[in-house]
């Protein structure tokens, strides 16, 4: 049953955080505190992932693109 | 290959020790679960404050609210953020003999672990994992019970007296003859609290212009008897004998700190299992420094005696060595013996003076008149008096249990410290919420462990210490190990990445003494 190991092996996964960030000692109220908290920042750096990156990635790569195209087009005309 | 010499042949037997460094990412992590904590101690503290939480621990009274605050510090904040958190793996009450398998009465907390009831119920058949019960003479039925029951018949519970005035019985005479015979000394004295015995007797030996030269890990009591003395204290860093030796030399060749003049007495304070890391001290290598500077050797056999050595003799008889060479052997009744109590054993002069001038003996109330007859037994056990072999039997046991439980816990993987031969086994753990998931996991399994964290141990260095017993059969021993092997899985435990050598004796580095192979 693939999806029952699946399924156990996320809650595995989800202990391990609570054990590693202490949730696991903390009251239903502080869990709820300390996992919204997280959830936020979580959310808030994907979502400017989700803005900024292609622009990034896509002006990086013209700029690349420019200073290599921009170099070849130097030498030919020396050649010339 | 494995090298040949043990330090210039002082070493009879190959010193297996290893204290495994801690993997970053643990350290990293542990720091990061800590930081958590104290950002959600600091909330409930400002919550405590501003009266929007019900405050349940001690606090100062209105009035003295302008006063110098008294549970500011750190210590305090731990106790009320962290460690009432996890307090349910302590001060479990047991209501049985503290044998191989004991009973729990079981409590729950409903407001997380502030207060307790019991439900009523008494959880049976606990392994236990915890108890100092090296030889298993913690014991309901059987020959050391039949004598104590006849000798509380016969003199009763109480002394009522101390042991100059009238608390000294004819059983304490027996006692001490017994012990010094033991022992392999000229004479011995008895004390009713092994405690005591190291903080009353340390301040009669030694006094100002003394020097003590401690190790890093010593007990409570011996730092406790160490600093009433009044003598100057050094401390040397744990088993290093360089670092010994370094600061002989300069009580040597500097003597004291302004007058320079030459020491009165030196003495080094050692113990011969060091409870919380399973290491044993490098006796042979301490007696060669002691008898090369001239000065005094205090060793502290509290969990040794009776569980190291071929006859149970400890870590004098476990090394070969002479016990004349050792100037005051200390040791406890409470582990091996199953009683209450410690001892002192040396030299006839050394032990008059003691009886003179020890505090414990002028003040404190002797030793309990059953308590004694059950050390009696059980030493004349050990030592094969009493015409049976069970005593030799239990000894080695002890030792196979030992070196079996140690193997298979590395095999899992495991970080143990510790020596091959030692019967206290930690666990490292090193992650707060760790501490108190395995004490709960394992109770759930129904194994009683002691976990220890700060501030018993360095902050990140928490661990689970297991304390063998002749008494655990090998099923028991299996059970368990299946048990850990679980909630290793479960809780990510088995932090160990390397295959171990024997301790390789090399140049001092001051950098780690962990000895493997990558």
């Amino acid at each position: 049953m693939d999806i029952k190991s699946m399924k156990n092996y996320l809650y595995w996964l989800y202990c391990q955080f609570e054990l590693i960030t202490c949730s696991y000692l903390m009251e239903p109220w502080e869990k709820l505190l300390f996992y919204t908290f997280n959830v936020t920042m979580l959310v808030m750096v994907l979502y400017t992932a989700y803005i900024f990156v292609p622009v990034h990635i896509s002006t990086a790569f013209q700029f690349f693109l420019h200073l290599l195209g921009n170099q070849h087009e130097n030498t030919v005309s020396v050649v010339k | 290959i494995n090298h040949i010499v043990h330090n210039g042949g002082l070493y009879k037997r190959p010193f297996n020790e290893d204290f495994e460094e801690t993997p970053m990412l643990v350290a990293v992590l542990t720091y990061v679960g800590y930081g958590v904590l104290t950002l959600f101690g600091y909330l409930r503290d400002f919550m405590r404050q501003w009266k929007i939480e019900k405050c349940q621990n001690a606090t100062e009274r209105e009035e003295q609210k302008d006063f110098v605050p008294l549970y500011q510090d750190f210590e305090n904040f731990y106790n009320r953020n962290l460690y009432m958190r996890i307090r349910d793996s302590w001060n479990r009450p047991i209501c049985s003999v503290p044998g191989a398998k004991v009973d729990m009465m079981e409590r729950v907390s409903h407001d997380y672990n502030w207060t307790f009831t019991y439900t009523g119920r008494v959880i049976k058949d606990i392994i236990n994992m915890g108890s100092y019960n090296y030889l298993g003479f913690a014991q309901k039925a059987g020959t050391c019970q039949e004598a104590a029951a006849k000798v509380l018949s016969q003199y009763g519970a109480g002394v009522c007296s101390t042991r100059q005035e009238m608390g000294n019985l004819d059983k304490h005479e027996e006692l001490e003859k017994l012990v010094a015979r033991f022992l392999g000394v000229e004479s011995a004295m008895a004390y009713g609290m092994g405690f005591a015995t190291n903080s009353m007797n340390i301040p009669a030996l030694v006094g100002k212009g003394c020097l003590i030269l401690s190790d890093e890990l010593n007990h409570a009591s011996l730092v406790l008897g160490a600093r009433l003395s009044g003598a100057t204290i050094r401390i040397f860093k744990h088993n290093n004998m360089q670092s010994l030796e370094k600061l002989l030399k300069d009580a040597i060749v500097h003597g004291q700190p302004r007058t320079r003049r030459p020491w009165k007495k030196i003495l080094i304070l050692v113990e011969g299992i060091y409870s919380m890391e399973g290491s044993i001290v490098r006796l042979p290598e301490v007696i060669a420094l002691k008898k090369k500077y001239k000065s005094y050797l205090y060793l502290d056999e509290a969990h040794s005696i009776g569980a190291l050595g071929p006859t149970g003799r400890g870590v004098v008889e476990y090394f070969g060595l002479s016990p004349e060479d050792v100037d005051v052997m200390m040791g406890t009744f409470t582990k091996s013996f199953g009683a209450a109590g410690g001892y002192i054993g040396g030299k006839k002069e050394l032990i008059d003076y003691l009886r003179t001038y020890s505090h414990s003996a002028v003040y404190a109330t002797s030793l309990s008149p059953p308590v004694v007859e059950q050390i009696i037994t059980s030493m004349k056990c050990i030592m094969g008096e009493d015409g049976t072999t069970v005593g030799k039997a239990r000894v080695q046991q002890l030792a196979e249990n030992t070196r079996y439980f140690r193997r298979r816990l590395k095999e899992m993987g495991f970080i143990i410290y510790g020596n091959e031969d030692s019967p206290v086994v930690p666990l490292m753990l090193y992650m707060p919420a760790k501490i108190g998931a395995f004490g709960r996991e394992m109770l759930k399994r129904n194994i009683g462990v002691v976990v220890v964290g700060f501030p018993a141990t360095p902050i990140i260095e928490s661990r689970a210490r297991f304390c063998l017993s002749a008494a655990h059969t090998k099923e028991m021993l299996d059970t368990a190990l299946k048990e850990i092997n679980e909630v290793g899985d479960l809780l990510q435990l088995k932090y160990s990445r390397h295959r171990l050598v024997p301790l390789l004796d090399r140049p001092f580095d001051e950098t780690t003494y962990e000895e493997t192979e990558d």
